[in-house]
């Protein structure tokens, strides 16, 4: 049990971290511009597919630093040239227009790398267990993924808190109009701020590629989690962001540790139902099965008890 | 551009809209059921004439899809183009009213029920009003954002319910029934296909009258209303959240019919008649279509259903065509494809529509151009990245192309980039020759 | 790939011009391919349309066609593994007159279309079609939703699991085995059938977890993996395909569990290559015909079919038999009629190339053949997989299969 506990607990801390890189990213854009961008997590499969093609010829390092550059770039060139243009018809259009967006992304990958999952992994240099604990190995590379993250937390913390242009974007959030009277370029903080936010989910494309393979469904597999985090944490929020990332994550590590069944919960009751009863599916319902639809249990229960979220100061 | 407007779900604003699209709309309140009676007549008249023109079994069954994607396609836009309200989960009550229709033709069969078929669909209709009615309880307190991401929540959990609960949904291999085995209607048991197409066709005609009309109830003006400003509508009396509860159960009963229509028509429901995909699909629909008429959804389903059944026959890109359509039309027709010939209407009773004939003649050549271009370069493309080693030929438009040559490429890309460049030369010419043809009389004479 | 286009583009034309189909019918007999050719499962539909044009030229059309001449004709039909787009894909057969129908991918979609069949040839006398049934193994198909007009070619999953559970019962070392599966019918049922017979065969061994998780939405596996180390597993068994199956059995491998992974799917269409030397004698693969040591004539089918399709594997070796005991059972009938050819298919033998025989059960249309267990190696692989140097290599055979197990299946047959 103790080695379930610990291991889950790191597996469940890599999924939350990883979480929290998507889910950083499309805070920053929510918060600045109110769009909740529905293809933030294809920008994430961009990351691991641009990031497998430059490793097939200059190695996984180079990619590292490349691929999200230039999935920032993509991001920055769909704000410019397809988001701002259909703001002007509200907040819905701009998700929809995301929507397109994502479907779209998906086909496009399709078209370049086809449809089989793709041989991307991690680099040699980090392929070995780092410890063995009851003969369970934890990866080297999946330790490496958890410094990534939180390397990333920190530097986003500090630029934001301290850097000159960390202050126009806490003060674009808020105060987007005061900020454009005071002479700053609001569009382009918008572009950046998209760019960046799409870069971070391309580096976490490119450090999740080799771990959770590269396929043209990982953003699908990935993209309404990241929705249920940002909602879960607070709109706008990035340390509720970060609290709900981890939250998630390890709410649904446990949920597969941990065998527990409506079953069980009968038998303490005392309480027994025919096998051939209608209802016989929900009696033998256990949380491993249910493990991936909590965060949405969860979404709901948020949306409608506490509609700002975890640590958020507004409404959704 | 505070997070407080996303609040205001609006698909296209009011204040900003153009003049064109307050005078389609005025058409349409004005008109009410007498007024746009020869219409129903003459769909009617098609309806009834279709299977003559198509009598293959393939084309009956696009066409009986076509029924059911409209019936389902109009109630997603009593969501998101009457009431604002962007859905990613409604073929949820599509697909219950389906698995509850399957298990009544079970009913009829082996426990003796007695209705006649079609009648089914509307108790579909029922089952999808009683689920959405708790469900809009909770989800309609807002529009926008709030909405969407409910929408999102309950989608992905009844999908995975569905596999989870073999008892109602019948786990990945769905649920199956025969739907011969109800009383005979009017002679007819549902043997064949084009029966099922009369029965089809009733049913979606009712369903989209009914549907129309609800759209001219006070209550579904006031959606109309709620939708392009909460605050005013509240001012004139009615709670924007009762209006949008409306909205949603009427959406809910609608999407079910479409669903008891597709148990009858395939006999078979599953899992995938009620997860994201479908969804997704149905948004597609409407918005491509249009959502702010009520034509719109009528002519996305069409064309959705035709791209699907047909263009997926000729080329495996055609999700990546439906893609780029769908992001194409978000930017530069939000109103979609029904918007793009009803901006004309106002030409039209100018009386100047002819006037465009010129332009548009001239910019027919270099559209074809940069969409012929286009499609030979995805296809081209798709061939040298994925085929087999060894086969090197491209089929596109009838014509076979060895992709390892450069002229077909030269060809392709003088074409795309030569219509590109062409559209965007005439840009200016063409807007001004719509503003003439469009703008107040006397204008610009 | 053109090869699809040209005859899906074919099929179409066909159908727009009714005329001429009618005069294509008479020469060729046309075979409609349902399965996926695009989306998510298009690789796996690729690779099975691949084998079955290849066998039909090679085991048909290149010996001078059935009945005097005919040729096969394989029309490939998309249905994106939808059971829904599966039916209007088999309405474009019925309209195109085709009367043979050949699916394999999802048990969903094979069910859809066995019900389908069946109604429309209730429903439709004179225009009836038989469903041959290449890869769906859902047992229900040959057992309580059988009918006359399926046939199924691969083995049943539960004569699988009769297989794979003997296999395990000669190794004494196994005492605790663990079962993980997608949570939809296959996976239960390949569950439940463990359970069953490892109960009965080796009373002894510890099921140490039975585990169900949803299909295609599991973004990490090491939870899981995380949970079969802690057992103390000394044996897996999965029904995962896709890239359910990856995921799941890198995920063990990379936790340490050092016991073998008995699969269905493991191996093949890109798992492979992907598993590569991780898996080496750990992946296991239950499945029909011999891909190594190979017949010298499997030999030269498979470098035929390499100089055609380089990228491609015969990871299917039923498509071959499919398409050869349909050939043999128009020319015993006589005639292409449905209800005639599917009598000349029961209790039909055919010896296939990759050795051992296929025997067609009369009572429930099941095909009895050989079945193997072959591990993922590098080790004395002539065919290999993915053109990776691994392939799977046979451990253990159990010949003809199956051949007394039960069925519940009541067909009633027509009129010859």
């Amino acid at each position: 049990m103790t080695e379930l506990v610990i291991f889950s607990l790191l597996n469940g801390l890599v999924t939350g971290l990883l979480l929290f890189m998507l889910s950083s990213g499309l805070t920053l854009i929510f918060s600045m511009m109110g769009v909740l961008n529905f293809a933030h997590a294809s920008f994430y499969m961009l990351g691991a597919y641009f990031a497998y093609t430059i490793s097939s010829y200059i190695g996984f390092w180079p990619g590292l630093i490349v691929a999200p550059l230039l999935v920032g770039l993509a991001g920055a060139l769909v704000e410019r040239y397809g988001l701002r243009h259909v703001h002007r018809h509200g907040h819905v259009a701009e998700l929809i227009f995301t929507f397109g967006l994502a479907f779209l992304i998906e086909e496009i990958v399709q078209f370049f790398w086809g449809r089989a999952t793709k041989d991307y992994s991690e680099p040699e240099l980090l392929h070995f267990p780092l410890f063995t604990l009851y003969g369970q190995n934890f990866p080297a590379y999946k330790a490496f993924m958890i410094l990534i993250s939180i390397g990333i937390f920190i530097g986003l913390f500090t630029v934001l808190s301290r850097s000159r242009i960390g202050l126009i974007i806490q003060a674009a959030i808020t105060h987007p109009h005061t900020v454009s009277n005071l002479g700053h370029n609001v569009p382009l903080v918008f572009m950046g701020v998209f760019g960046v936010g799409s870069a971070l989910a391309g580096l976490a494309g490119v450090i999740a590629g080799p771990a959770l393979g590269t396929f043209p469904g990982m953003a699908f597999v990935l993209g309404s989690i990241v929705f249920v985090v940002i909602v879960v944490g607070g709109l706008g929020s990035l340390p509720g962001a970060f609290v709900a990332s981890l939250l998630i994550g390890w709410l649904q590590t446990f949920a597969i540790a941990l065998d527990w069944s409506v079953n069980d919960l009968l038998d303490i009751l005392g309480v027994s139902f025919d096998a051939d009863h209608v209802l016989r599916d929900l009696w033998t319902l256990s949380l491993p099965q249910v493990a991936p639809i909590l965060p949405y249990i969860l979404l709901i229960l948020i949306l409608i008890f506490r509609p700002t979220g975890l640590m958020g100061k507004r409404e959704t | 551009m505070s997070a407080s407007e996303t609040t205001t779900a609006r698909v296209v604003a009011p204040d900003t809209e153009p003049a064109w699209k307050r005078v389609a709309d005025d058409q349409m309140r004005r008109g009410a059921f007498t007024r746009t009676l020869p219409m129903w007549v003459g769909a009617f008249a098609l309806l009834m004439v279709m299977p003559l023109l198509f009598p293959s079994a393939v084309g009956v069954t696009i066409m009986n899809q076509m029924g059911i994607s409209i019936v389902f396609a109009l109630s997603y836009n009593m969501l998101l183009g009457q009431g604002g309200m962007l859905s990613f989960g409604h073929a949820v009550y599509f697909g219950l009213g389906g698995f509850l229709s399957v298990h009544v033709m079970n009913y009829v069969e082996y426990d003796g029920w007695w209705l006649p078929l079609p009648l089914l669909p509307f108790l579909g209709g029922l089952f999808g009003l009683a689920f959405a009615i708790p469900i809009a309880g909770f989800s309609t307190r807002r529009a926008g954002t709030v909405f969407a991401m409910i929408s999102l929540g309950v989608g992905e959990l009844v999908a995975a319910c569905s596999i989870i609960f073999v008892a109602f949904f019948g786990g990945e291999e769905g649920v199956s029934g025969d739907r011969t085995m109800g009383p005979p209607v009017f002679g007819s048991e549902f043997l064949s296909e084009v029966e099922v197409y009369y029965l089809t066709a009733v049913i979606v005609l009712i369903s989209a009258l009914f549907m129309y009309l609800f759209s001219r109830t006070p209550a579904g003006r006031m959606a109309n209303a709620v939708r392009d400003n909460e605050e005013r509508a509240e001012f004139v009396g009615y709670s924007q959240r009762y209006v949008r509860f409306v909205s949603f159960c009427a959406a809910g009963f609608f999407a079910g019919v479409a669903g008891g229509l597709f148990a009858i028509n395939y006999e078979i429901l599953t899992e995938e008649n009620l997860n994201l995909v479908t969804s997704g699909w149905v948004l597609l629909m409407a918005f491509i279509g249009g959502v702010g008429f009520f034509i719109g959804p009528i002519v996305g389903a069409i064309l959705l259903t035709l791209l699907q059944t047909v263009l997926s026959n000729h080329t495996e890109l055609w999700q990546l065509y439906v893609g780029i359509l769908f992001v194409l039309t978000v930017m530069y027709a939000p109103r979609g494809l029904t918007g793009l010939v009803m901006m004309h209407g106002p030409a039209l009773r100018a009386g100047r529509l002819g006037m465009l004939a010129v332009p548009y003649a001239i910019a027919v050549v270099p559209l074809l151009a940069l969409l012929a271009g286009t499609a030979l370069l995805l296809e081209m493309g798709h061939t040298a990245n994925q085929s087999v080693v060894g086969e090197s030929e491209a089929h596109v438009f009838g014509l076979t192309l060895d992709v390892t040559t450069a002229l077909p490429w030269v060809v392709a890309a003088v074409l795309a980039v030569g219509g590109g460049y062409g559209l965007y030369r005439i840009a200016q010419y063409l807007r001004d020759a719509f503003a003439q043809a469009t703008g107040p009389a006397g204008g610009h004479q | 790939m053109s090869v699809t286009r040209r005859a899906a583009v074919a099929a179409t034309l066909g159908l727009a011009l009714a005329m001429s189909a009618g005069a294509q019918a008479a020469d060729s007999i046309k075979i409609a391919f349902i399965d996926p050719l695009s989306g998510p499962f298009a690789t796996t539909g690729e690779s099975g349309l691949r084998s079955f044009e290849f066998a039909a030229d090679v085991l048909v059309n290149h010996k001078g066609g059935v009945l005097g001449g005919r040729m096969f004709e394989i029309v490939p039909l998309d249905n994106k593994i939808s059971p829904k787009e599966s039916l209007i894909q088999l309405k474009r057969a019925i309209s195109d007159g085709i009367q043979y129908i050949v699916q394999g991918n999802s048990s969903g979609v094979a069910n859809a279309l066995t019900d389908a069949v069946e109604k429309h040839n209730k429903r439709n006398p004179d225009q009836r079609m038989l469903f041959l049934n290449y890869s769906a193994v859902d047992p229900a198909l040959t057992n309580e939703k059988c009918n006359f007009w399926h046939f199924r070619f691969d083995a049943n999953a539960d004569i699988k699991m009769d297989a794979l559970t003997d296999a395990i019962a000669e190794d004494q070392g196994i005492k605790k085995v663990y079962i993980i599966g997608q949570d939809y019918s296959f996976g239960k049922a390949v569950a439940a059938a463990a359970v069953d017979m490892l109960a009965e065969k080796r009373p002894d061994i510890e099921i140490v977890g039975n585990e169900l998780h949803p299909i295609g939405k599991v973004k990490d596996f090491t939870p899981y993996a995380t949970k079969i180390k802690s057992s103390g597993a000394q044996a897996v068994i999965t029904g995962n395909w896709g890239a359910d199956m990856v995921g799941l059995g890198k995920a063990i491998i990379e936790a340490g569990v050092d016991a073998p992974i008995y699969t269905y799917y493991g191996a093949h269409d890109g798992i492979t290559a992907t598993f590569g030397e991780l898996g080496e004698g750990i992946i296991r693969s239950i499945r029909e015909g011999t891909l190594n040591p190979p017949t010298p004539e499997f030999k030269a089918l498979n470098d035929a079919f390499k100089a055609k399709y380089p990228d491609n594997d015969i990871n299917q070796p039923r498509i071959f038999n499919t398409i050869a005991m349909l050939a043999m059972a128009i020319e015993k009938a006589g005639t292409t009629d449905p209800v005639k050819v599917a009598y000349a298919l029961e209790g039909m033998e055919y010896d296939t190339i990759m050795g051992g025989k296929v025997w067609m059960r009369p009572s429930d249309h099941q095909a009895i053949q050989d079945v193997h267990i072959s591990v993922h190696t590098n080790k004395d692989i002539v065919v290999d997989a993915d053109n990776s140097g691994y392939g799977l290599k046979d451990e253990k055979t159990v010949t003809m299969a199956g051949k007394d197990s039960p069925t519940s299946c009541e067909m009633t047959r027509p009129d010859a």
